[in-house]
């Protein structure tokens, strides 16, 4: 029983940065921007939040600068393909370069280095409960954030005029140019809220995942998690049981690894990203639901003419 | 202008200017729209009428010139300006959201924050008072182009204008339709709203419109008032000339010429959600005579094209006969080397390679019919045949160009037009279909198109028009039918054909279906 919640619980921590930057780029790509620099955002991210956390010592400090950096990094992009309207593609590639090289020469100082965890929050009661208290509510803070983030995408995009607002961009970038919506303003805020979570979700990783700096420890979860929001076919609640079914998946991989199951270990560590092309070929089978939920100008550069 | 209604105008524009490069798309245009009046702004493709009204509507900024709102002077930066205001717009291209709902398209124009099920009930009764029933839970994607643009009405109607700009509403409308988009603007104006109403539908402006102010080349002609004008003295004041009449000599005993085009059962199951399956159609097309296609906009008029043109095949041989050898499993250079031709409705990207020499354009659709003419030994093109065919074409077409072979994309709509049906009618085809012939092509170009068609025909070929211009297809046709909701009707002989009975049937309202049709054949 307690390998079985301990199991479940790491499952958690390996499914929650995927969690986070795939629902950030779920509001990007339904905006109607196609941001690939996700892993290039959370390495910075990760590299910023160890960074300011080992140098003042406190692991929340390193959280918010987590956040900043991603945020601001994305900023990069979103000036070059909404203001500049560069290829999103050719940017968003860049971005993951620029992102691996650059937090590798920032990193230098750091491998080694013993970083700070942040403390798990314990929901004082609640983690008594049987087995559910310990995987719920004796959790580290980002899972909360995590969870908390995916109800208020949900409700925003869905429940909110803003969120429609947002959607109609992603459907169509010139009508609604022509209804008087901003939608470069829209598609910066847009970005930068991808760019924060991509950045929280690369502090998780130096903070609570493996407190401490290794280059290059994002480890292709920012492709992950785009994949994630193909995966979900672009709905809220879908990149939940995504990212926790990735999360089983990478785990389940580690632990077949341990117990010297005779499998190709490349093999195992590519089952995330065969899970997402078979997924992708059945919900491409249901046209009409892929159509609905697909936002139509995703990937366009958009320059209004004036 | 009289002075006493200068006073009394909502809107008025005085030496509006847009340039684009090196055109003067608007030059110091002059407008005033008085309250309660529907206002015609007339004038060809590329006039200018859409780049005025877009600078009213704050899509677009003026260079220079002042807008004056109730007499006061306004500077409308964007469309949020204008709605404050009291502008609205129902746009030529539709502005709508295919992925979201009817309710959901009228909220984002409105600003009021007011909850989605409230809008909808409000969007929902205001459509049924003015007779335009609309479901406010359908999703757009699903919706025909009529009703698309009762949404556009119905959303710009609650923004409660002054002003409601109509970009050509009428030609994705069956005549049925437009009588009651009439009937809601006359009620409008009644109302004391004002209306500004863009088309180039010469009778309909004389119908419904108190004003008429003509554009020309980016610039103002004329204004009058166009109940007491004729629609050739309306068309000379938008042309500059004349237009030549087409002639069309009625043919005889058609049905024992030679079927050249036969289509059987064809059936095609939809490509995508939002596209039109086609079902069972039946036509044939025989040597000497021109068959018109008439229809709404997005009845799987697309759809019939590209099977009929082999840019998509079909399973079954049969379903498509050329000279009467099985065409369905050709492509389009099979089917073009049995004798076939065709246009296909968008010129950019399927009529012509954008980025391509006029030349380079003519060799690509026809290096497999004409390899003789343009093809030498070991595959060498022989540029300088090519080159002379392309300005034959020229010629014989009256393309207008600025350089001796340019890129396609180089050229306006309309005369890129001319070439890529000159290109076509060149070959003397045995069968000629075509897919809008005159979509934006200027009257004058338009009767030169029409023309050839017709002396295509007569000369013995078999011609099918698809197209949404009414006027045109009795103007060329012999026998018209029409395609609703993925159907073709059989063919009415245009003796019997009415503008009312083949309106009736585009909104499918007599269901006379291609099975019968092809008993009789």
């Amino acid at each position: 029983m307690e390998i079985t919640i301990n199991i479940l619980l790491t499952i958690a921590t390996a499914a929650t940065p995927l969690l986070v930057a795939a629902i950030g780029e779920l509001v990007v790509e339904r905006s109607g921007v196609l941001n690939l620099g996700v892993e290039g955002m959370m390495i910075m991210g990760a590299v910023g939040g160890f960074g300011v956390g080992y140098l003042t010592g406190s692991p929340w400090l390193g959280l918010v600068a987590a956040i900043v950096v991603g945020a601001v990094f994305s900023l990069l992009f979103a000036v070059m393909t909404l203001s500049l309207a560069t290829n999103q593609v050719a940017t968003g590639l860049s971005l993951t370069l620029l992102g691996l090289g650059l937090s590798g020469m920032i990193g230098t100082g750091f491998v080694g280095l013993p970083g700070v965890r942040l403390p798990d929050l314990h929901i004082p009661l609640l983690i008594d409960l049987p087995i559910v208290g310990k995987l719920v509510f004796g959790q580290d803070p980002v899972f909360y954030i995590s969870i908390l983030l995916i109800f208020a995408v949900a409700w925003f995009l869905f429940r909110t005029r803003t969120g429609l607002t947002l959607r109609s961009i992603g459907d169509s970038h010139t009508s609604a140019h022509a209804l008087g919506i901003q939608v470069i303003r829209y598609r910066y805020l847009a970005v930068i809220f991808g760019g924060a979570c991509a950045g929280l979700a690369g502090g998780q990783l130096s903070l609570v995942y493996t407190p401490q700096w290794v280059e290059n420890m994002s480890a292709g979860r920012g492709w992950i998690a785009l994949a994630l929001v193909v995966f979900a076919s672009w709905r809220p609640w879908r990149v939940l049981a995504g990212a926790y079914i990735f999360g089983a998946v990478w785990i389940g991989q580690l632990h077949a690894q341990a117990f010297g199951i005779p499998v190709p270990s490349q093999l195992l560590s590519s089952l995330p990203y065969l899970a997402t092309v078979v997924v992708l070929v059945l919900i491409s089978r249901n046209k009409r639901l892929t159509m609905m939920n697909t936002p139509a100008s995703l990937g366009q550069p958009f320059v209004p003419d004036r | 202008m009289s002075e006493e209604l200068a006073t009394g105008n909502l809107l008025e524009v005085r030496g509006l200017t847009k340039i684009f490069g090196s055109l003067t798309a608007c030059d110091h245009i002059d407008l005033t729209i008085a309250r309660g009046e529907i206002h015609a702004l007339l004038g060809e493709n590329g006039a200018g009428k859409s780049t005025l009204v877009k600078m009213l509507f704050g899509s677009l900024e003026p260079h220079s010139g002042e807008i004056l709102w109730q007499g006061q002077p306004v500077r409308i930066q964007n469309p949020g300006v204008a709605k404050k205001l009291g502008i609205g717009m129902v746009f030529q291209h539709f502005s709508l959201f295919e992925a979201l709902t009817a309710a959901e398209n009228i909220a984002l124009s409105l600003d009021d924050g007011s909850p989605i099920n409230q809008i909808a009930a409000k969007a929902r009764a205001l459509s049924y008072s003015y007779g335009l029933p609309l479901d406010p839970d359908s999703l757009v994607g699903d919706l025909s182009v009529g009703e698309r643009q009762r949404i556009e009405i119905i959303r710009c109607l609650l923004q409660l204008p002054q002003l409601i700009i109509l970009d050509e509403p009428t030609s994705v409308l069956t005549p049925q339709e437009a009588d009651k988009l009439f009937e809601t603007l006359e009620r409008l104006r009644a109302e004391g709203k004002s209306i500004l109403y863009i088309s180039h539908r010469l009778e309909e402006v004389k119908r419904i419109c108190d004003r008429a102010t003509v554009l020309r080349h980016g610039k103002v002609v004329g204004h009058c008032n166009p109940r007491e004008e004729t629609a050739s003295s309306l068309a000379r004041m938008m042309v500059g000339s004349e237009v030549k009449a087409v002639v069309r000599a009625p043919v005889e005993g058609i049905e024992k010429a030679a079927p050249l085009l036969e289509i059987r059962s064809l059936t095609r199951k939809p490509a995508t959600p939002f596209s039109i399956p086609l079902k069972n159609i039946g036509l044939t097309v025989r040597a000497g005579e021109v068959i018109g296609i008439a229809g709404v906009a997005g009845n799987g008029q697309g759809e019939f094209f590209e099977a009929v043109s082999g840019e998509v095949q079909q399973q079954d041989a049969a379903s498509v006969r050329i000279r009467g050898k099985d065409a369905g499993r050709l492509d389009i250079t099979g089917r073009r080397l049995l004798g076939a031709a065709f246009v296909p409705e968008e010129r950019l990207g399927h009529g012509a390679a954008p980025r391509m020499k006029l030349s380079e354009n003519l060799l690509l659709s026809r290096h497999a019919t004409d390899g003789k003419a343009f093809v030498g030994t070991g595959g060498m093109v022989k540029a300088n045949a090519v080159y002379s065919a392309a300005q034959r074409i020229i010629e014989v077409m009256d393309v207008r160009k600025s350089a001796p072979d340019p890129e396609a994309a180089a050229l306006s709509g309309g005369n890129l037009q001319k070439f890529i049906v000159g290109r076509e009618l060149d070959r003397r085809p045995a069968v000629m279909v075509v897919n809008q012939p005159t979509w934006g092509v200027d009257a004058g170009a338009a009767a030169h198109i029409r023309q050839a068609l017709i002396e295509l025909a007569r000369s013995g070929s078999a011609v099918l028009v698809i197209s949404q211009d009414l006027d045109e297809l009795f103007e060329i046709s012999d026998a018209i039918a029409v395609m609703h909701n993925g159907e073709l009707s059989k063919p009415l002989p245009i003796a019997e054909a009415t503008f009312e009975k083949i309106g009736l049937l585009m909104g499918g309202a007599e269901p006379c279906h291609a099975e019968h049709a092809a008993e009789v054949v």
